[in-house]
């Protein structure tokens, strides 16, 4: 027991090894003005979204807010209720290719990775140089071929035209492997010499060890589905039941000057979910490895 | 009546023994092949869906333009095979081409080592506070990078009237008499694109980096002060980088995608084409080719030639990064 809590002490310590409070004070002066300039975009796109539309057109622009109003949410809600397909049914779309393309991208992508990081079997390598060099290449050539298979396999105007290709992306399988790599081969050996079969040893062992980067991964594949939506929606999907949220407001964008106010309303609108997975991911990153239980 | 007798050209026997042992050596090499196989079969079950939908929606679009490199292709009609000449053309006809290439490398050798690193030392930074700030410090970095096309605030900032940002602080400080036409003068285009780049650069990696950081075993810095650790450069040298060493392979592989296809950037702030091309970049150049001139092998011939530039980079960089903490 005295033991334990020495140890507890001596890692809470650990943290503070090794600090001088001159560097750091340095340190994170620069993180803050750093910080400034990159929360411009996220500053600006708030206030933005409250402005009478006299502010929002006043050069040169202001950054913040005078005189808040909610008249572009009002207005918003006002070209919906016209709309020829209900609203809602484009945010189901939205949500439904998101959390579906997420969650399979994630468990599909982890399930390669692992045996590609920790299993040596034949042509692991070969599969593995193949994945980082595909995503060196640029995809703007590819979408030509890319709208060949999607129609040979009769995936146009199908969610699983945006799905399917969502689930294999490269970044997501890399990532994983990357991290698992860092998992020491003794704990897996312990597992399987307790009988444990490799879906086993995937799913209750390497997985939770490597919350950090699937929680990161998480982010990225939301992210992708999320705005990117429009882009391949307009690609590959022609029915109007089929399209989401982005694609619909894109359309209210390319309304013109006058519908300035509602898009900006829009922008905002559209960054809530993604940032709200951000924080609730973000901070839910923390040290997996040294729970594990493994002392070597 | 007897037969004659055939002889074969060659005896049979001659030679036999070493061809035989060499089909015997192939043959169980082969058995061991799939023995090999048969055992990881667990590897092979969990590695299916994922490079199945690899192979048909990465792999075979790739594949299939590079062959379309060989070809003249508009789209319409069907490829014809055309050989080396798109490349021959890449080199020796197309100005432009030496000019995106030029611009590419500068941006490239610029923005991709520094970003890179700030990725990491923001990470780095970040790593220390409790979670709660962290995420929010995380939020804010990652800020530029999670809505869409917010670089265009850029405009405004380098707006080439008196009252953009840039030109009203120079003219009221005396530095400048008259404004400057930053988005359209070619000595300033690069290094704004550029600029915009060092502050959209805390994406992908950095997250990366953030998650690494996290899983790096903390008993390793607890053994590193035992043995004499002095300050926190050596501990990062040390200790940190080479427990990250997956996860900064991982970043240089995302920086030097993105140093190197630098296009959408360009194209939305600066204009397309640029002013004397002086923003063109080889997507740029291959944006062009494919969606304005229709000319599909041709584009497909620029992208080769970035992929296997990526490529030597992505060479020169692991063996830069085995370097580290040594």
């Amino acid at each position: 027991m005295n033991n334990r809590m020495n140890l507890n002490l001596r890692l809470k310590l650990s943290k503070r090894l090794n600090r001088s409070w001159a560097v750091d004070i340095l340190l994170f002066l620069l993180l803050g003005s750093v910080a400034f300039f990159m929360a411009i975009p996220l500053i600006f796109t708030i206030s933005n979204a409250f402005k009478p539309i006299d502010e929002i057109f006043v050069f040169p622009p202001r950054m913040l807010v005078r005189h808040p109003t909610l008249k572009n949410f009002t207005d918003l809600i006002n070209i919906f209720s016209d709309s020829w397909v209900p609203f809602s049914r484009y945010v189901f779309n939205t949500f439904f290719i998101a959390i579906t393309g997420t969650v399979g991208h994630v468990i599909v992508a982890s399930a390669a990775a692992y045996p590609l990081a920790k299993i040596n079997f034949p042509g692991s390598k070969m599969l593995f140089n193949l994945v980082v060099m595909s995503l060196m290449f640029t995809a703007y050539v590819t979408q030509v071929p890319n709208y060949m298979t999607i129609s040979w396999l009769n995936l146009i105007n199908t969610y699983w035209a945006i799905l399917l290709p969502s689930l294999g992306m490269t970044l997501g399988l890399y990532l994983m492997k990357q991290f698992m790599e860092q998992i020491p081969d003794a704990l897996l050996e312990a597992a399987k010499i307790d009988g444990a079969s490799e879906y086993r040893i995937f799913w209750t062992i390497v997985m939770p060890i490597v919350k950090p980067a699937w929680l990161t991964l998480i982010i990225f594949s939301l992210q992708s589905l999320w705005t990117n939506g429009s882009v391949t929606s307009h690609k590959y999907i022609y029915s109007e039941q089929l399209k989401t949220v982005d694609y619909v407001f894109g359309q209210i964008a390319s309304g013109g000057l006058v519908r300035t106010g509602p898009v900006a309303a829009v922008t905002l609108l559209m960054m809530i979910v993604p940032i709200t997975v951000f924080i609730v991911t973000q901070s839910n990153i923390i040290q997996t490895m040294s729970t594990s239980g493994l002392k070597e | 009546m007897k037969q004659p007798v055939i002889h074969p050209i060659v005896p049979p026997n001659a030679g036999g023994p070493a061809a035989n042992t060499r089909l015997r050596a192939l043959r169980s090499r082969i058995g061991r092949l799939f023995r090999e196989m048969r055992k990881h079969k667990h590897a092979y079950a969990l590695i299916t869906p994922y490079f199945l939908i690899f192979g048909t929606f990465t792999v075979f679009p790739v594949l299939m333009s590079l062959c379309l490199s060989f070809t003249s292709f508009n789209m319409l009609e069907p490829p014809k095979w055309v050989g080396w000449s798109n490349y021959a053309r890449l080199f020796v006809q197309d100005d432009v081409f030496l000019i995106a290439l030029k611009n590419t490398l500068l941006f490239a050798l610029i923005t991709g080592p520094i970003s890179y690193m700030a990725c990491f030392l923001f990470a780095w930074l970040i790593n220390e506070l409790p979670p709660k700030l962290r995420a929010l410090l995380t939020l804010i970095l990652y800020a530029p990078s999670i809505s869409g096309n917010t670089y265009l605030i850029w405009q405004t900032l380098f707006a080439s009237d008196s009252y953009g940002y840039a030109n009203s602080f120079l003219i009221k400080w005396g530095v400048i008499m008259e404004p400057i036409q930053w988005l359209q003068d070619p000595r300033f285009v690069l290094g704004i694109l550029i600029l915009v780049q060092l502050w959209l650069s805390l994406g992908t990696s950095f997250l990366a980096f953030i998650a690494g950081l996290q899983n790096v075993d903390r008993t390793l810095y607890e053994a590193g002060a035992i043995d004499g650790i002095r300050n926190r450069w050596q501990e990062l040298w040390f200790i940190t980088l080479p427990a990250m060493r997956p996860q900064l392979l991982f970043g240089a592989v995302i920086q030097i995608t993105l140093a190197f296809s630098v296009a959408e950037i360009s194209i939305y702030m600066i204009g397309f084409p640029s002013v004397d091309y002086a923003a063109h970049t080889i997507v740029t150049h291959l944006v062009d080719y494919g969606s304005i001139r229709y000319e599909m092998g041709y584009a497909s011939a620029i992208a080769t030639v970035l992929f296997t530039m990526m490529l030597c980079t992505n060479l020169l960089t692991r063996k830069l990064l085995g370097k580290v903490g040594e």
